[in-house]
């Protein structure tokens, strides 16, 4: 609710002209066909249907296994508009739609992540090396936010386990911490006066966490490269936890000895827990996790379900958190 | 006799005395600031209808009727300061502004029962208990009622001075707004501060008029 500038509503007067009144009908018959092929066909026929408004370039990958109990859904894909017009990325603005606006200018080639702390063979990765030295592989995951929305995403990606083993984590080694670029030049919401988040932003896992399958280092979305918005060049995706653990746009992840301190964890520590697991009994301090609107949702059909323990993915994960109280441990 | 307006800054008198005094000028310019006032609400409908409101238009549409209700208040609040010094035009249509600072401030409501409680007598009293901003905002409502229903002629006449005490209630919605979008900040408190300040000079402001007497 706070974060927006004092402003008018934002209706371009360039909306009334024919010509966005064009692209308009074009998205939201981009959206139409995306929804009924996703509902229809497989999420490649989404895929498909989203070609067209995708900046982002061609992946060559593998199709999703649908063996394997979480790797995908039969729920509705959200469409790529959506996917790719609504998301949290402060380092961009507060505005649902700011880093669609903004993330351009963000520099994401040449691009390179630093991989180290308790690993035998600390190094670097390049954008080369995330793009075409990984299997990549499509997984359709459930995304639910900490606001109480949540969308299906069709993304592209590797295992974080592939990654980190490259480097040859050590036994002492117990947690991973993540961090995203900060760039002020590149990065408008991080020269915000009003925000009071300590950049770089940074996330954390427990190892057996980041080993876990279903653990996702993504490079791409519906069969592209990621949209800046979405975290490009490489972004963390853990689908049983809240949205804000997937870290986006990263450049470091260090194997640690110690429980990392996360951004939200020391802004607001009684609201936000390391864990941050989906869990409809446990709600926020200010709002209910017991429902989320699936986006695209509506006025008149709100599209309002019941959150799922671990986002529906608690046979996968379940076992992680055996013995543990996870009231206490959010 | 006419009353003598003192000039605004950068509006030449003669305007002014022609647009507020002529006896053709002050219906149609109180129309005028109806139809200005429903300038947001056709625009939000006009969104609905384009659905043009993205992907989750329940946090669009909480956050527009928020907005405007809170510049409704500001409105209403700042009439009796400018006039003070001077400027009495805003105070004419004081009325007027503090109803659509309730019909905002309503359809704010209507679109959390649509959308967030679905209608459901059981999930708002879920709400109510257990996000302290939505009682907040709710007990924000429940102030302005009393105040929106009294607010005709009829009942100014039949409450005499109680009238005034009544209406005088509306300085509990400020402190009330401001945390209840204080609650709802996640990180960045730039409108919490910026409303904060507005509404602490309003209040300010009279309470040290009330003091100097």
């Amino acid at each position: 609710m706070s974060r927006r500038r004092y402003e008018y509503p934002k209706i371009a007067s360039s909306e009334i002209t024919p010509e966005a009144i064009y692209l308009k009908r074009r998205s939201l018959m981009g959206l139409m066909a995306g929804t009924l092929a996703g509902a229809a066909l497989s999420p490649f026929g989404a895929a498909a249907a989203a070609e067209h408004a995708s900046g982002g370039a061609a992946l060559k990958y593998s199709a999703v296994n649908k063996a394997i109990d979480g790797f995908s859904t039969d729920e509705s894909l959200t469409p790529f508009e959506d996917a790719t017009s609504y998301n949290n990325f402060y380092e961009f603005g507060m505005d649902k739609t700011d880093p669609k606006d903004f993330a351009h200018a963000m520099t994401t080639d040449p691009w390179s992540v630093k991989v180290g702390g308790l690993v035998s063979k600390p190094g670097q990765l390049h954008l080369e090396d995330l793009l075409s030295g990984f299997d990549l592989e499509e997984r359709v995951y459930r995304l639910r936010c900490v606001e109480a929305w949540s969308m299906v995403v069709p993304w592209v990606g590797f295992p974080l386990a592939d990654l980190l083993k490259r480097f040859e984590p050590k036994s002492e080694g117990k947690f991973v911490e993540f961090k995203t670029a900060y760039r002020r030049a590149e990065m408008r919401g991080t020269r915000s006066f009003s925000s009071s988040i300590d950049w770089p932003y940074r996330e954390g896992l427990r190892i057996d966490e980041a080993m876990h399958p279903l653990t996702l280092m993504a490079v791409g979305l519906y069969g592209k490269t990621l949209p800046n918005q979405n975290g490009a060049p490489l972004r963390l995706v853990v689908p049983w936890k809240y949205g804000f653990k997937s870290i986006k746009s990263v450049v470091e992840i260090n194997v640690v000895d110690k429980q990392p301190e996360t951004s939200w964890q020391s802004l607001a520590p009684q609201e936000y827990g390391f864990y941050s697991n989906v869990n409809p009994e446990v709600d926020h301090p200010r709002w209910s996790q017991r429902y989320e609107r699936r986006l695209p949702s509506s006025l008149f059909k709100p599209n309002r379900i019941e959150t799922q323990l671990f986002n529906g993915y608690a046979d996968q994960v379940a076992s992680l958190y055996a013995g543990m109280d996870l009231a206490r441990d959010y | 006799m006419v009353t003598q307006i003192r000039s605004h800054r950068s509006t030449p008198e003669w305007i002014l005395r022609a647009i507020t005094k002529h006896k053709y000028f002050n219906p149609a310019l109180r129309g005028l600031v109806f139809l200005l006032s429903l300038v947001p609400f056709a625009l939000i409908c006009y969104r609905v209808a384009l659905q043009d409101l993205g992907p989750d238009p329940a946090k669009v549409l909480m956050h527009e009727t928020g907005d405007w209700m809170l510049r409704f208040l500001v409105l209403v609040l700042l009439a009796t300061p400018l006039r003070r010094y001077g400027w009495g035009h805003l105070s004419r249509f004081r009325r007027m502004l503090g109803l659509f600072l309730f019909f905002y401030a309503t359809l704010h409501l209507l679109v959390f029962a649509q959308v967030y409680v679905g209608w459901s007598g059981q999930v708002l009293l879920e709400e109510l208990s257990e996000r302290p901003y939505v009682l907040v905002g709710f007990v924000a409502w429940l102030v302005l009622l009393p105040l929106a229903i009294t607010s005709t002629q009829a009942w100014q006449r039949r409450l005499k001075r109680r009238w005034k005490t009544l209406h005088q209630w509306v300085y509990l919605v400020p402190p009330l707004a401001v945390l209840h979008i204080y609650w709802l900040a996640r990180s960045d408190y730039g409108i919490v501060l910026l409303y904060g300040l507005v509404f602490a000079l309003l209040l300010g402001w009279r309470l040290q008029k009330k003091l100097s007497k």
